[in-house]
This record gives structure tokens, C-alpha cells and sequence, in this order.
């Protein structure tokens, strides 16, 4: 029987690749967009429940006074508040896929969890670290203008450790100079991305606000992650009558903030997903059709020879189903290694899931059943007499 | 001779399933096509309507968005005093300074939030640059905590009815009016008089942007290297319109990259449709063309001639596509342009244009898809075909 479906497979190889190959390329355009969705949910996703992001609650643009730190960090249950700054910098003139934040220095204890320092610079004199920070980090707290790389930037930059780099300020004006003094690499199930430079908060404050420190989002970290929502709470209304309202919210749901801003692009790329497979759907029925029409006459003979209907059936179905899952498989795969990590537009590092991989597998079985049903059910009702007597 | 393009159009109609199968692939394929490029249509000549040429916008040196600029009272005044900004009657410069910033309020009928940009200016001095169009309620009155809505974003979040108050720090500012400016990206966004907004927003004693008229606007050039040598200002000039188009490049580049990959594939699978549907009439005319052949009709005609049958079903496709993709057009959507860090909406815009080029990709299509199927059709050994296929 499966000897019969392949040499059926076989017969006209042409055709067969032909519809192999646009199911392939369905199969991994549906991926492709699958891969982009999952990319913006990974990012959405990247921030911690436990952890909590206070920002202006007029928006993200408006700043904070440096001094809320002390204030939040006098709320009982608070552990520890560190502030990171937006810095938008151009490098050779060019807006890139690499973020910049400003960090003070309780960044780095905060995040141990999430980012590891693979490379570091040796201090050029001995410096004590902070008890809970990476000793690693020694050079870079010796240094006013040293910053932190990311694996992913150091990679595509071509950079060096101990290398200075320029950065063109867009928001806080003229020319900034930093040197490379660790790099990090994204610990597995860890906030952020392998595409950021992080600095010294005090660098940006001395040189870009004229010594006035006031800060865009301030982190949270809570020694107990149960009483998250009632500190955010707790963050807001000590702030409410202030010149500076502020709004709090877990770190993931200010990381998914910036998802929503795409408004309706991610339904955008679901409709056109579906448009995509609707279409494969109708070309790979049509050539089915075709395919089993070529040999009525044969399909009369097996019947003759005592094959049953429901034999004749499961065999258009087999072939059908061969043809779109190896096309789907294909297609699958290729996005998931020919994409992943790869960057793409506003995406530093294409994520794609598993589970993407699987449902375009599924849908590729599921379209060669359907566009098999109708050729199969016509050759399983198909009368021996008829088509034996039919003349073509 | 040429075969007679009857025999073509017969032939395609003898088999309407498969003519329509392929042609269905065809037309979906046409329809993301145009779909993707009214997209970036959209925004594109949604930011490059915005603004005039005889006008130019100054920016902070090194800023590249207007939320990100800041200038400082004195700059404003030196630039107001170039002798290329024309005058007003009253003799007083035609020049508006503005408060730009962002606020973040939710979106309507779907979760999530998103960045409104927000216009503090003196309706006299926005005067130069636009007039806007009432279309509800009444313009703010100068002074008071009053806003305007424009008319693309006013649907869209919460807060932003005629009557609703937006709280901004612990002060409401009531919405009085809903704005047009002829399609321009100042519909998707909130104005109000500068001097009840700045002080919100701690934005006193300075403004954002300013944009001035040029007296004579083939002088800009003169003009902007001037003012950006002089260093008691640090500026970046432009011209108002370039400018805000130049805003809307990473997007546009965006979608329009994101369709020509959607389409590029789509068209491969819609290819191979097409291929399979020829290959498949070639085989089963097999007696057909030979006698074709046998007539006379050179292996050239009867390539030409499949050739053509194809493109008409894809031609057919393509005119289904464009049916399809039609009705999108004029359906407003909005998302965030990255470069101001601001919701834009915008309209999609299937131009003729537009039409004529997913028309003639379609045509291609079906030529290309029936180019291997015609060169089989012409080479087929006679006497086999004749025999049967």
C-alpha cells in the first residue's frame, strides 16, 4: 500500500516538488510571522512579575527627580531601587538595533540573576567592589566613562574589550566617549537582550543634565514578590499629590507597555497568516484534483483487483498528506534555523518557539487531509464501470 | 501564424475549477500585495502631507525627533530676528514655537496603551503652519486648561471625546473640540495652549520646536548653514516638510520591507500554482497540440499561446485581488512611529497606481508560471501526442 502511494508520489516528480515547494514556502512565511509574534512576546515577556517599574505617569517621555529613589526605597518591604535611563545614542551616525541605558550602580546587583559578566577588564589600581556586586565589575566602577556591552552588539560591532567607542547624543547633545569594560552575555530565563550598552548613571547626569539627576524608570526589587501589588500601590500614592505623579507596575507589564504601542500590526500579521495557508490550501486541492484525475482509469483497475473504497481513500489522502507535511516540515524548520537569533527590523534577536514549529507542522498535516478529502472521496466513489468504459 | 487568442480564452473557460483555483492563489497572492503597500502608502503621504516647504523647522542640534528637542527662550528670539523670516501685517515674525511631548492614555476596543504627542502652542503663531478645521465643539481659548482632539486619534483612546477631561499631573484639561488639518499627521494628535501645558510638564522658560516662514524659500540653504555655524545656538534646520517625512522613513521602510517578503514568498507559492495548473492542461492537450503542430502553428505559437493562457488566469487573479484589497481602502489604523515615540494613525491608500503595478505582478506571474509548461507544450514529440497523452 505505502509502496503504492510513493511510486504514485513519483510519477510525476515535477508536479510533486512543485506543490512540495509552495507548501514549503507557506509553511515557512507562516512561521516567519509566527517567529515575529513570538519575538514581541518574548520581549514582552522578558521583564520579571517580581520586580516593579515606576515611571511618570503622564508617559515614559516625562522624568522622574533622582531623589524618588530614597523615597521608594523607605517603603517597607523594599529591597533595593536602581534607575535606568533611555540615552538613544547614534553610533556612526546611525540610529541601530542597540539600545543604551544609563545605570546607577544598583543595577548590577539587582540583575545578577539575569546578566553574567563573561569578559572584564583588569582595574588599572586596585579597587574594592560593593559586597553584592560581580568583582568582575572592578574596572568599570574605577572608570566614570566605562560601559558594559552586550555579547550580541560586541559580535555584530566587531569590538573589542578595552576598546573606546563613540556614541552621536540625540536626546542629551554632543559626543560620548566610552571604553569597553566587561562584556555580558543573557543568563538563561533572564531579563534583557544580548544588544545593549550599559554606563555609569553619573557620566549622563554630569554631562547631560547639567548635574540635575532626574531619571525615566526606576526598578523595583522586593524582599517579599508576594506584596508586589500592594507596594506599587503603596509607590503611587505617595507620589499622587506631587509635582510628579508616578505610575507602578510589574516590570513584565511595563515590558508589554511597549508591545501594545504597535497597536493592531500583531492581528496585522495573523490575517495575513491565515490569508497564507488559505491560499497554499487552495493550490495544493487543485493539484490533488489533478493528480488523481490523470488516473481514473488506474484507480478502477486496484478496485478491480479487490482494493476497497476506503483503501482508495487512505491512499489520495497518504499521498496528499505526504506531500504538504514534508513541505511543512521543511518550510518549519528553516525558519526556525535559518531565523532564529537572526535580527530583523525593530527585533534585535529573532526568538522563535517550539511551539510555532509545531503548529505549522500540525496546520501542513491538516491542509494535505483537506486538500486530499475531496480527489479521495471522488476515487473512493469512483464506479468500476464508468471509468473503465471512460475513454480520455 | 499565430495561434487565435479565442482558442485560448476557450480553452481557460473549459476548465473553470482549476482556473479558478489558481487564479484564487493569484488573487490572495495580489491582495497582501496591496494590502502591505496601501499600508506604507498610508503612512508615508500621512507624514509627507505634513508641513510646507516655504517653511523651516528647527530642532535642537544632535535631536532627531521633535519630543526630543529643546530650545531655549533666547534661541528663539536670535532665529526669530533673521532677516529671512517674513513678517506678519503687525509687523511681528511669522514664527511658532511649541511645546512637543508625549502622554500615555489606553486604547479604545483594544487592551493596551500607547503615546500621544502632545502640542502646546499659541493658536495665533500655529496660524502660519496650519489652520486646523474644527469639526466638533469649539478651538481652545487661550489661557485656560482647554484642549483639542484631532480627528484620527479621537476615536481611538479613552479620554479624547468632546466633554471628557484628560487629568495631566492633578489638573484636568477639558477636551472642547475635534480637529482636521487635511490628513496631515496633526490629526493624531492633542493641542492646547502653551502656556497652561508647559507648566505640567515642567517645560517653562523653553519650548521644543520651533518653525518659521521664510520670506524666500530658495534661501534656505544660506539660511541653515548660518544659523547652524552660529554658536550661540547649536541647531539643527530643515525644511518643515522634509522633516516630517524624513520622520516617517523607518516605518515606511518597515512595512513596505515586511510586504515585499510577504509577498515575494507568497509569490513563489502562487508560481508554483500557476506552473502545475499549465503543466497539468499541457498534459491532458497532449493529442490537441500535436495537432496543433501537425497545422502548421510553429512550436514559438504554441509556446506563445500557452504562455498567454496562462497570464489570462492569473490576470483574472489579479483583477479578484484588487477587488479584495479595495475595500480597505480609507479604513484608518494607527501604531507607533518609533522615531517620534508617538502614535500615528493613518489611512490606508490603494492608489491607482498601486493597482496598475499588482495588475502587471500578477501578469508576470502567470507568464513566468506558464514559461516551463508552453517550452514542454512546443517540444513534445509529435507522433507520441497524436498517438494519445
Amino acid at each position: 500500500m505505502l509502496q503504492l502511494v510513493l511510486i504514485n508520489l513519483f510519477r510525476n516528480p515535477l508536479r510533486s516538488a512543485l506543490t512540495l515547494g509552495s507548501v514549503l514556502v507557506a509553511l515557512f512565511l507562516y512561521s516567519s510571522l509566527g517567529a515575529v509574534l513570538d519575538s514581541l512576546q518574548a520581549t514582552a515577556d522578558s521583564g520579571s512579575r517580581e520586580r516593579l517599574a515606576t515611571r511618570h505617569a503622564i508617559a515614559l517621555t516625562n522624568f522622574l527627580p533622582y531623589d524618588y529613589k530614597d523615597r521608594i526605597l523607605s517603603i517597607p518591604g523594599v529591597k533595593r531601587v536602581c534607575t535606568q535611563v533611555w540615552f538613544g545614542g547614534l553610533i556612526g551616525g546611525q540610529r541601530q538595533r542597540i539600545t543604551q541605558f544609563a545605570v546607577d550602580d544598583d543595577f548590577w546587583p539587582m540583575y545578577t540573576k539575569d546578566l553574567q559578566i563573561v569578559e572584564w577588564s583588569e582595574p588599572q589600581v586596585a579597587m574594592s567592589v560593593p559586597p553584592d556586586h560581580d568583582p568582575h565589575l572592578a574596572a568599570y566602577h574605577a572608570e566614570r566613562t566605562a560601559c558594559i556591552v552586550g555579547r550580541g552588539v560586541m559580535k555584530k560591532k566587531g569590538w573589542k574589550l578595552g576598546q573606546t567607542i563613540h556614541l552621536q547624543g540625540t536626546r542629551y547633545r554632543g559626543d560620548w566617549d566610552m571604553t569597553i569594560r566587561g562584556v555580558y552575555v543573557k543568563l538563561p530565563g533572564g531579563s534583557w537582550n544580548e544588544d545593549l550598552i550599559l554606563f555609569h548613571n553619573e557620566y549622563l547626569v554630569e554631562k547631560g543634565m547639567g548635574g540635575k539627576p532626574s531619571t525615566g524608570v526606576f526598578k523595583v526589587e522586593l524582599s517579599d514578590p508576594s506584596q508586589s501589588a500592594a507596594i506599587a500601590t503603596q509607590i503611587d500614592a505617595m507620589f499622587e499629590n506631587s509635582d510628579n505623579a508616578t505610575k507602578t507596575e510589574s516590570e513584565q507589564a511595563f515590558g508589554a507597555g511597549f508591545i501594545s504601542m504597535f497597536g493592531n500590526v500583531p492581528f496585522a500579521l495573523r490575517v495575513i497568516g491565515l490569508a497564507v495557508v488559505f491560499t497554499i490550501l487552495v493550490i495544493s486541492a487543485n493539484t490533488m484534483v489533478m493528480a488523481v484525475r490523470e488516473r481514473t482509469s488506474e484507480i478502477a483497475v486496484l478496485k478491480t483487483l479487490g482494493f476497497t473504497d476506503g483503501a482508495v481513500f487512505g491512499m489520495v489522502v497518504a499521498e496528499a498528506a505526504i506531500l504538504t507535511t514534508g513541505g511543512g516540515i521543511a518550510g518549519a524548520l528553516l525558519a526556525k534555523f535559518g531565523l532564529q537569533g537572526k535580527p530583523l527590523a525593530f527585533i534585535p534577536a529573532m526568538t522563535i518557539t517550539w511551539a510555532t514549529v509545531l503548529t505549522a507542522i500540525l496546520i501542513a498535516i491538516g491542509l494535505g487531509m483537506v486538500s486530499g478529502f475531496i480527489p479521495a472521496w471522488q476515487a473512493s466513489r469512483l464506479r468500476i464501470v464508468d471509468a473503465l468504459r471512460r475513454v480520455d | 501564424m499565430a495561434i487565435p487568442f479565442a482558442y485560448n480564452v476557450r480553452n481557460v473557460m473549459q476548465r473553470p475549477v482549476a482556473t479558478l483555483t489558481t487564479a484564487i492563489g493569484v488573487a490572495l497572492t495580489i491582495a497582501v500585495l496591496l494590502a502591505a503597500f496601501a499600508l506604507a502608502e498610508g503612512f508615508r503621504s500621512t507624514l509627507s502631507s505634513t508641513g510646507s516647504d516655504a517653511n523651516v523647522l528647527i530642532l535642537r542640534d544632535g535631536a532627531d525627533s521633535e519630543v526630543t528637542s529643546g530650545l531655549s527662550l533666547e534661541m528663539a528670539s536670535i532665529l526669530s530676528a533673521h532677516p529671512n523670516v517674513a513678517l506678519a501685517a503687525s509687523g511681528r515674525p511669522l514664527a511658532s514655537f511649541e511645546m512637543v511631548t508625549t502622554i500615555n492614555l489606553p486604547r479604545v476596543g483594544q487592551k493596551g496603551a500607547s503615546n500621544i504627542k502632545v502640542r502646546g502652542l499659541s493658536m495665533d503663531d500655529i496660524g502660519m503652519r496650519i489652520t486646523p478645521k474644527i469639526v466638533e465643539g469649539r478651538t481652545f481659548t487661550p489661557g485656560t486648561d482647554e484642549i483639542i482632539v484631532g480627528d484620527r486619534i479621537a476615536p481611538r483612546f479613552a479620554h479624547c471625546r468632546v466633554g471628557d477631561e484628560i487629568k495631566l499631573q492633578k489638573r484636568p484639561f477639558k477636551v472642547v473640540g475635534r480637529f482636521t488639518t487635511e490628513g496631515s499627521s496633526f490629526e493624531s494628535e492633542i493641542w492646547g495652549d502653551a502656556r497652561a501645558l508647559a507648566p505640567v510638564f515642567h517645560r517653562e522658560g523653553g519650548y521644543q520646536i520651533g518653525v518659521l516662514r521664510m520670506k524666500d524659500p530658495s534661501a534656505f540653504e544660506a539660511m541653515k548653514k548660518e544659523w547652524e555655524a552660529d554658536p550661540r545656538l547649536g541647531i539643527h534646520a530643515e525644511r518643515e516638510r522634509v522633516f516630517y517625512e524624513s520622520q516617517s522613513a523607518g516605518t515606511t521602510g518597515l512595512i513596505r520591507g515586511l510586504g515585499i517578503f510577504i509577498t515575494a514568498i507568497m509569490a513563489i507559492g502562487a508560481l508554483f500554482g500557476a506552473a502545475n495548473t499549465m503543466f497539468a492542461a499541457v498534459a491532458n492537450r497532449g493529442r490537441e497540440i500535436a495537432t496543433l503542430l501537425v497545422l502548421g502553428f510553429s512550436p514559438i505559437a504554441v509556446m506563445t499561446s500557452f504562455v498567454v493562457e496562462s497570464t489570462i488566469v492569473a490576470l483574472i487573479g489579479g483583477v479578484f485581488g484588487c477587488l479584495i484589497a479595495l475595500p480597505i481602502n480609507g479604513i484608518t489604523t494607527s501604531t507607533t512611529n518609533f522615531q517620534s515615540f508617538s502614535e500615528v494613525a493613518f489611512q490606508f491608500r490603494v492608489t491607482p497606481q498601486l493597482l496598475v503595478t499588482a495588475l502587471v505582478f500578477s501578469a508576470v506571474l502567470g507568464a513566468l508560471g506558464g514559461l516551463f509548461p508552453a517550452v514542454r507544450a512546443a517540444n513534445q514529440p509529435l507522433a507520441r501526442g497524436l498517438r494519445g497523452g
